[in-house]
């Protein structure tokens, strides 16, 4: 309100909030057109990483500039979510896989194949 | 706060409310339960982005812990529901 910051500030805090908000918007595209469970899986990770890390450093870059101290805290989200998503992701996909065991579609019986040795 | 980082995070705004629309529509729509799990995971995902969108826009710092609570939540639910769907409970 009071503090006035430079314009590069500000111009740096919109590209990085609006590349952030795209990147979710297309995971969440993705998600919603994507034809089977297997392909809708990597959707929402656009988000979660991209998404996340870009409006972390927007808010990061904005609140430095505001408190004139090094604002750090919000990577902390960031960090959060990159150790939390992707154990998520695989739980899930886990899930995923055994159920459609269970209902007889055509999916790899093993999560780790046994590569074949070469002839 | 210059017109600029105004309408950039109203856009920005914008773009996450479609985002929670589209995990919305998949959630209700998503032929199997493993679907509308992934679905809520992301309307979680998207929902911290706004928070950490509006800490932007209204210049507090209480949004961060809104955020950072909402992801917390939204790892153990998602983790809950695919333990469950995995195994048919959760604490074995």
């Amino acid at each position: 309100m009071t503090a006035s910051l430079p314009l590069w500030v500000d111009v740096v805090t919109a590209v990085l909030v609006v590349a952030g908000a795209l990147l979710a918007l297309l995971g969440s595209l993705g998600l919603l057109r994507l034809r089977s469970f297997f392909q809708r899986v990597h959707a929402p990770t656009l988000g979660a990483t991209g998404g996340t890390w870009l409006l972390t450093l927007a808010t990061a870059l904005q609140f430095s500039f505001v408190r004139e101290q090094f604002f750090v805290h919000a990577l902390l989200i960031a960090l959060f979510i990159a150790l939390t998503a992707p154990i998520t992701t695989i739980f899930l996909m886990r899930a995923g896989l055994f159920r459609a065991r269970l209902a007889g579609q055509d999916v790899p019986q093993t999560v780790t194949e046994q590569p074949t040795p070469p002839t | 706060m210059s017109p600029l980082l105004v309408w950039a995070l109203r856009f920005a705004l914008g773009c996450l409310l479609l985002a929670m629309l589209f995990a919305l529509v998949r959630l209700f729509r998503g032929p199997s339960a493993q679907d509308r799990v992934l679905a809520l995971d992301s309307l979680f995902v998207s929902a911290m982005l706004v928070m950490l969108t509006l800490g932007l826009r209204y210049r507090s710092s209480t949004y961060f812990e809104a955020a950072l609570l909402i992801s917390v939540f939204g790892f153990v639910g998602s983790m809950a529901m695919a333990k469950f769907l995995l195994r048919g409970e959760v604490i074995e």
